[in-house]
């Protein structure tokens, strides 16, 4: 018999922590529906993905049902559009409107995917793509887009980041009327993972299976919950306290997720062992590193607490599942994030801070609204630190900021729903970084020796 | 199949007569009992098996809750898979 603390506690996670399963996301390869006819590309895209799809809501939510476990979402990844649109020309966003149609068809909350993998060049499709994402993300509700614009192995294309600059510009100005909502569904990436669930940056990479089921679960609340009950140990403890909890936390989604494979009769991919903040209180990253001693996030020691707790996170949950992928670690996307939107409106976590945040988080600079007057330039600017910060220390970096057109600093967004809201924040907008996009090319891979 | 059923409050007289019996009006059939005070509150765990139950699993699940909410006790179930997964290596 199960001893009676540990059902409490399980018990105790779900009803009052908001522990739940993020997502089940199904991978589905489109390689096999390229055409030289975009008609019948997409015709085919339509087929695949409302064939291999059509009982992943239902089996999530029987499986939802089955275990008491909220899977809040269940979404789509699929190859990155770019490719097929190198296949069959013609206009992009015609595979755009095609996933809408697929994501509605099915019941899924994100199709992900709309997607280009340019870190060293541009291929056939992959501008045509990139020069497309506004006008997608303003005609469809479920479609999210990534482009990779840089890696630890090919560098940074600047030619990529400069055009991005713009990409996330008039995306938000075509989405203007509606909060800007069209760059909270647009990330840009160095070394983006090709099996990440999480939205808006899942797409489903070259070398994944045809068809496959990964995982992502949450928890925040879960870890500070935990550590409310440690208020004095040192920080060892702590970290002790984080791992075995990510350890729990990550069997439950290593148990849902083998379960939806074996009724889907797909293939189980990884567990994304992340903690996912909510705007729901009690669901905050930020509170966790409160939790273990700061006044506020963004306050001087909020990368370090960060860095353990990302560590201990992966740690933990690497033993609890038998492949872990994705992006694994600790999100700190502002808007989504309770204590970080607190943080942000009273001016304690300015975007220095953040950035630096990301040098030890899982992605990277999330979720950040700016003012309207930012430039294409400067957003530019913001993806290559970012990358930079990914590409020397190997790990994945993302960008994705909302400039909040024809708002200043002082007002806010809202996007309701997992996206939250939040404040705009200041940047450095009186200085201009023009010259220095302006100027394209690559920068070059970095040294993998002589690390200092 | 098996799923634990979990009763929290605070203690009354005749908590486990109701909630067997409802086991019983359902056809699950009780396979451990324990039963203690946690923080003052009493705490009531039931393994069941429900491989024959003659109502599905959520039908369950609801009469349960129902059982708890007129009784003043707050009642789960949940499938022991999810506690093993979690709680054993």
């Amino acid at each position: 018999m199960l001893n009676i603390h540990d059902i409490m506690e399980t018990i105790t996670m779900i009803q009052e922590e908001n522990l739940d399963i993020r997502t089940i996301t199904m991978g589905i390869s489109l390689l096999d529906c390229a055409d030289s006819d975009i008609k019948r590309s997409c015709e085919k895209v339509y087929e695949k993905i409302t064939r291999n799809a059509a009982h992943l809501v239902s089996t999530g939510e029987d499986i939802e049902k089955l275990y008491g476990i909220p899977i809040i979402n269940k979404r789509i990844s699929v190859t990155p559009i770019a490719m097929l649109a190198a296949a069959s020309g013609g206009d992009p966003v015609e595979y755009a409107k095609t996933l809408e149609r697929a994501a509605r068809t099915v019941g899924v909350n994100f199709i992900g995917g709309y997607s280009a993998l340019v870190h060293k060049g541009f291929s056939a499709g992959d501008r045509a793509l990139i020069e497309s994402i506004p006008e997608a993300l303003a005609v469809t509700d479920h479609i999210c887009s990534s482009v990779n614009i840089g890696s630890t192995k090919a560098g940074i294309n600047m030619d990529a980041v400069a055009l991005m600059g713009k990409v996330v510009r008039e995306a938000a100005e075509r989405t203007k009327d509606r909060d800007c909502i069209g760059c909270a569904k647009l990330v840009v990436f160095c070394n983006a993972p090709e099996d990440n669930p999480f939205m808006a940056g899942a797409f489903h990479g070259v070398g994944e299976p045809d068809c496959v089921i990964h995982v992502g679960v949450s928890g925040p609340g879960v870890v500070r919950s935990a550590l409310t009950k440690c208020p004095d140990g040192d920080l060892t403890e702590v970290a002790d306290i984080i791992k075995r909890t990510a350890f729990k936390i990550t069997r439950m989604g290593q148990l849902v997720g083998s379960e939806a494979s074996k009724r889907l009769g797909v293939p189980f991919g990884i567990v994304d062992l992340s903690l996912a903040p909510t705007p729901a209180v009690g669901d905050s990253v930020a509170h966790i590193l409160e939790e273990m001693g700061l006044e506020i996030c963004g306050t001087h020691g909020t990368t370090a607490a960060l860095a353990l707790l990302n560590d201990a996170v992966k740690k933990g949950g690497v033993m609890a599942s038998s492949h872990v992928g994705g992006l694994s670690g600790a999100f700190i996307p502002v808007t989504e994030d309770a204590g970080m939107i607190d943080a942000a409106r009273s001016g304690d976590l300015s975007i220095e801070k953040l950035e630096a945040m990301t040098a030890v988080c899982s992605v990277g600079l999330d979720m950040i609204v700016s003012p309207g007057e930012t430039t294409a330039e400067t957003i530019s600017a913001i993806i290559a630190d970012e990358a930079a910060i990914g590409m020397v220390n190997s790990k994945t970096t993302a960008v994705r900021v909302i400039p909040a057109i024809g708002k200043k600093v002082g007002e806010e967004l809202s996007f309701g729903g997992l996206l939250g809201s939040g404040p705009v924040m200041p940047l450095h907008n009186d200085r201009s970084s023009a010259k220095f996009i302006h100027r394209g090319g690559r920068i070059p891979a970095p040294m993998q020796s002589l690390k200092n | 199949m098996r799923a634990v059923i979990s009763v929290v409050g605070r203690d009354c007289v005749g908590i486990l007569a109701k909630v067997s019996n409802a086991c019983a009006e359902n056809n699950a059939n009780i396979i451990d009992v324990t039963q203690s005070v946690l923080e003052d509150m009493f705490v009531m765990m039931m393994l069941v098996d429900i491989s024959d139950l003659s109502v599905d699993f959520n039908t369950l699940k609801k009469s349960m809750s129902e059982l708890g909410e007129s009784i003043g006790m707050v009642i789960h179930v949940m499938h022991e898979d999810i506690f093993n997964s979690m709680h054993r290596i």
